[in-house]
This record gives structure tokens, sequence and C-alpha cells, in this order.
């Protein structure tokens, strides 16, 4: 494999994903309305608003009443779509849709923006590391975690279109590489194997796939051959794809940006401990909450960019030939 | 589909009796829930479900209907023996409250099949919003039903609720009407010593709100409050409902420690003997 084979097109935000995402799904359903809390350019809802003001309804900022309102348009056979930042929907509204949304099992779809230390400046406040460990452990909710702005377009329309309960999508603030092929359909629940490889796995969710894919190239160059999985659904989990890789590679490193605790780490090391043990690694945020800085530094410090992937999986590779 | 028929208003004592009688019944057969506000909310719930609402128990989900959000889950047993007493399901199945397998959940779970249930709900401040949302939905699609959502005035102190109601006053919700059961006691005692509620009226009014005020266990009253809020327009309107937890049964009148209690099946019959004070067949 080549990195040219996955052609950066140019950085955008995955939240212009979302937002283009939502927009097309409006046109094609009159059913779908928006709820907007205050910051609707900032969570890619704008799109929406300016085209369908009759369907966004604005409420201020009021979380825990848009999950209430989200769940009453929905019991009403509405398709509201509500996007805050992920550290307001995951830790403020949490009552709200552990019970509203996820206890009467309503299709409500929750955009979690300002996904990981990627937001940047903002800071630790800001910045949504724990969202994934609990949107996944919520009986009934699908969570996605697209890697680009080309897929969280797809997985928006998806997420809208295809799903019958709650749906948490996950995206970000800063402009990230733009990848992947979108004449090829989006299949929640279906990890992409974006590259073969044969002596251990990355496993990577949202920013952090280009990250693995450019590991993969200098571990290539290192005499390491890595496969590839962009784990795009977090919650249902490709059991068969993740135990096929763990079955051909012997050795698993998943890569987020969120705390290693509980999120796609513990979601693999949960599926691969009961059924295929192997020797594991994390990349993600060890058990501290982030800070100022700019995004690219931000991850560099957190150990979130390709040398650390590249760094942990020479580590793993060792540990695994030792346990034979 | 033929809503159901109002009933007359001579029955609905005699309805809100029998009402009870089924609360305490299938409380006492469950052996735990909710009886003090159960019990205080009969005649409220008589006057909604055999009066006021437009509704169909044949068809559960007609689209017309009046929508009832009980935000206030505890008080599922008054919801259930309103509707089993209003034809939804067998009267019988109320002894089944709370058992393993049974559609009659501790708190309201729509997951578990019973006709009749807007909302599965029980964690407080959360029915308003969801009114909100059907509210909303409903004049998005110019529909002319009216959504009620019933709190409790404990439940006042969610901050939540306070979201909704400011949101309901901004989208200038008159198809929506909440009912606070203001029985002045909670879990700790009465909820102007545990956390301060009054000037409640007040409080809605500068939210937005129309107030009404009624007797929860006078008809008339409620009816009256009932239809006037449903007529007040440009806004969302609010029907404090004075009522006393436990009422029907004398002997536990206002007492809040019946918040979470029931009878033993003993003080059940006595409770019931309570209900019917001039029935000597009963003695």
């Amino acid at each position: 494999m080549n990195l040219n084979t996955f052609n950066n097109r140019g950085n955008r935000p995955t939240k212009s994903g979302f937002g283009e995402g939502l927009l097309e799904a409006g046109k094609r359903n009159p059913l779908v309305m928006a709820i907007g809390a205050d910051i609707t350019s900032s969570v890619g809802a704008n799109l929406f608003a300016e085209a369908f003001p009759d369907r966004f309804i604005s409420i201020g900022i009021a979380e825990q009443n848009g999950m209430g309102i989200a769940t009453g348009l929905a019991l009403e056979g509405k398709i509201p779509v509500f996007s805050t930042y992920g550290v307001f929907a995951a830790h403020r509204a949490a009552d709200q849709i552990r019970v509203s949304v996820c206890y009467n099992n309503v299709h409500v779809i929750i955009g979690g923006a300002h996904a990981g230390v990627s937001v940047g400046p903002d800071g630790a406040t800001h910045q949504a590391l724990e969202d994934l460990a609990v949107m996944r452990v919520l009986p009934n909710m699908t969570v996605l975690s697209p890697c680009d702005a080309t897929q969280t377009k797809l997985a928006t329309i998806a997420a809208i279109e295809q799903c019958h309960g709650p749906v948490y999508i996950r995206f970000g603030r800063e402009p990230m590489p733009d990848f992947t092929d979108d004449s090829k359909p989006y299949a929640i629940g279906k990890a992409d194997t974006l590259r073969q490889g044969s002596d251990l796995t990355i496993a990577a969710t949202g920013h952090l796939v280009w990250e693995a894919l450019m590991a993969s190239e200098t571990l290539q160059s290192l005499g390491i051959s890595a496969q590839v999985l962009n784990i795009h659904t977090i919650k249902p989990l490709d059991k068969e794809t993740i135990l096929r890789a763990a079955r051909e590679t012997g050795a698993i490193i998943t890569a987020e940006e969120h705390q290693i605790a509980g999120g796609l780490g513990g979601a693999i090391a949960e599926l691969v401990a009961g059924n295929l043990p192997v020797p594991m690694e994390f990349i993600g945020m060890n058990n501290r909450f982030g800070e100022s800085g700019k995004a690219e530094n931000l991850m560099e410090i957190f150990g979130m960019k390709s040398s650390m992937i590249v760094k942990k999986s020479l580590l793993l590779v060792e540990r695994k030939i030792n346990n034979k | 589909m033929a809503q159901m028929k109002a009933g007359s208003r001579e029955a609905l004592p005699r309805i809100a009796a029998e009402i009870r009688q089924s609360v305490i019944e299938s409380l006492a057969e469950a052996g735990s829930g909710h009886l003090g506000g159960s019990l205080g909310l009969a005649d409220v719930f008589t006057a909604l479900y055999f009066s006021m609402l437009k509704h169909d128990p044949a068809f559960p989900q007609w689209p017309e209907r009046d929508r009832l959000v009980l935000s206030i889950g505890h008080v599922a047993p008054v919801l259930y023996a309103t509707l089993a007493h209003a034809g939804y399901f067998p009267v019988e199945e109320l002894l089944t409250l709370r058992k393993f397998g049974s559609r009659l959940q501790g708190h309201p779970g729509r997951n578990h099949g019973l006709p009749g249930l807007e909302l599965s709900a029980g964690s407080l401040g959360q029915g308003l919003p969801v009114a909100v949302g059907m509210a909303i939905a409903g004049k998005s699609d110019q529909k002319s039903h009216t959504v009620y959502a019933i709190l409790g005035d404990g439940e006042l102190q969610e901050g939540s609720v306070w979201e909704a109601a400011m949101a309901a006053a901004h989208h200038h919700l008159d198809n929506l009407v909440a009912i606070v059961d203001r029985n002045g006691v909670q879990i700790d005692g009465k909820t102007e010593e545990v956390m301060q509620l009054e000037p409640l009226t007040d409080k809605w009014q500068s939210f937005g709100w129309q107030v009404f005020s009624c007797n929860g266990h006078d008809f008339d009253s409620i009816l009256n409050a009932l239809h006037s809020a449903v007529t007040a327009p440009g806004r969302p309107s609010v029907i404090i409902a004075h009522t006393v937890m436990g009422k029907g049964v004398k002997s536990i009148e206002g007492n809040y420690q019946w918040h979470g209690k029931v009878p033993t099946k003993e003080q059940a019959v006595d409770f019931i003997r309570e209900l019917y004070p001039q029935k000597p067949g009963l003695q």
C-alpha cells in the first residue's frame, strides 16, 4: 500500500460533513427537524437552519430540555437531530439521554461536536474525551465516530435515514485530512479495512485513522506489516472484522482521541479478551483532562500522532514476540 | 374512531372511588410503591380521563387524541388504575403491578407494551421537556389536540422543568397544559421546609405562563380550571391543583410518610372501607 492510495483532498473539519449530511437528509425528508442550543453554527447545523427555518427549533443554552424536546418530537413521528458539544450531550444531559431518549428507544440523532483535544484553545471543559465511554454503555444507543468530513456526511445521513433508535455521532472542530472514498456506501457497524497486514492491527477511530495510516507507512519502512482498521462504529462493534484481525495479526493497538479507559480501546479489549485474547496497546488520553493549545500540538503532546502509534506498535510487536 | 364519551358529572365521584380502591389493592398486592401521591391525584385523573380528554381506549394511538405525559412516574398506580377503568386493559391486570414480566412497571415503561402510556418516565424533571416537544410537533402540524403534563410540586425543584417552562412560553405553546400536584409535601417533609417553592404562581407567571388554580378534590373546580386552561390563547397554561396526599383515606391524609409506602393487605381492607363511609355492606 502506498499512502497515495489515500489522497488527502484538503483538510476539512468533520463538523462540515455533519452539516452537509443534515442538510441533505433534511432535503429528502420533511420529517427531519433540528434543535439548536445557541451554538448552531459551531456544531454545523446552520446550513439546515438557514434552509429550513420552520424545522429548526431554537432552545437556547438548555441541553437537558433539548433532549426532552427531541424525545417529544420523535414520539410524534419527527426525526429530530440535536447537535451540541459532546461534553454537554454526554454529561450535562446524560440522564435525559438515558431515560427520555434511550429507555424510550426513540429515533433521536445526537451530534457530539468538539470531539477530542483537537478542539484546541478552548481547553479542558470543551474537549470531549469521555463521551464514547458514556454513550456506548447505554442500551439502545448506536455510536458513530467517522474519520473525516466525507465519511461524517455519509454517517449523518445513515444515522437519520437507516437507524430506528437513538444515535450518537461524534465529530470534530479542526480541519483534518479528508480522504475516504465517498463512492463506497457507508455501512453502520461494518469496520473499514483500509490496509491489509500481518504483524499487528491498528484499530483507529475518528481523527486518528489518518494518523494510523501514516504510522502504517512508517512501520512498513521498518519492515513491519500493519493492518489498519477504521472503526467508525463504536457500537455496535464489528466483532467479525476485529476478531479476524486479531486472529490474522495476533496483536492490536487501538487509537482514539478519547480517554484510554472506556472508549474504543475498552470496547475492543472487552471483545478480544472474551474471545481471542491477544496483547494490546492503547493510544489515547491517559486519565487526565486536556488543556489549551493548538490542535496539532495538543495531539502531539498527548500522544495521539502517528509517531506515538509507531512507537507503541514497536513495543507491541516486541511483546507479541516475547509472549511466544 | 369513536372518542370515549365524557361521563356524566354525577358519575365522577363514584369512578374516582373505584380508582382509589384499585390503587390501594394494586399497591397492597405489589408490596411496594407510592400510595400517597397516587390517591391524591385520583380526582384529577378521573376528571381528565372521564370528562376532559379527547381519547379512545380502543385506539390508544389515535392521532387526534389529547396526549397526557406523566412526569411524576412514581404515581403510575393512579395512571394505571384510571386507564384500566377507562377500558384500555382489564382491571384484573392491575394486580400484576411491579411484578416481573408485568406490563405495569414500577415507573411507566412503554417497552413492556401497556396501551395508553405516552412516555417511559420516572426521573423527575423530564416530562415537561418531552411535552414541550410534543406540543411543538402539534403546532408544526397544525393539529388541534392538547398536550397535558402532570408534574409534582417537589419536582419543580429540578431545573430542567424551568428550562422547559421558558421554552414553552418562547414558542407560544398554547396547546400545552401543565398540571402541578400541589400537595405541599415530598420525601423529606414539607416542600416549603425542604426547598421553598413559593411564590409559585408568580414564578410560572414570570416565565410567561397563564396560571390557574383549583381544588384538586372538587370536580367542578378541576373542570373549570381545565376548560379555562385549554382555551387560554397564545401562552402555555399551568393548573396548580391543590391536593392532599393520601386523599380518600382519612387516616393517612396529609401524611408525607405515605409518599413511598404501601398498605399491608390488612391495612388495605381498612383503607378501602374508609373510601366508602356510607357503605354499611363493607363493615
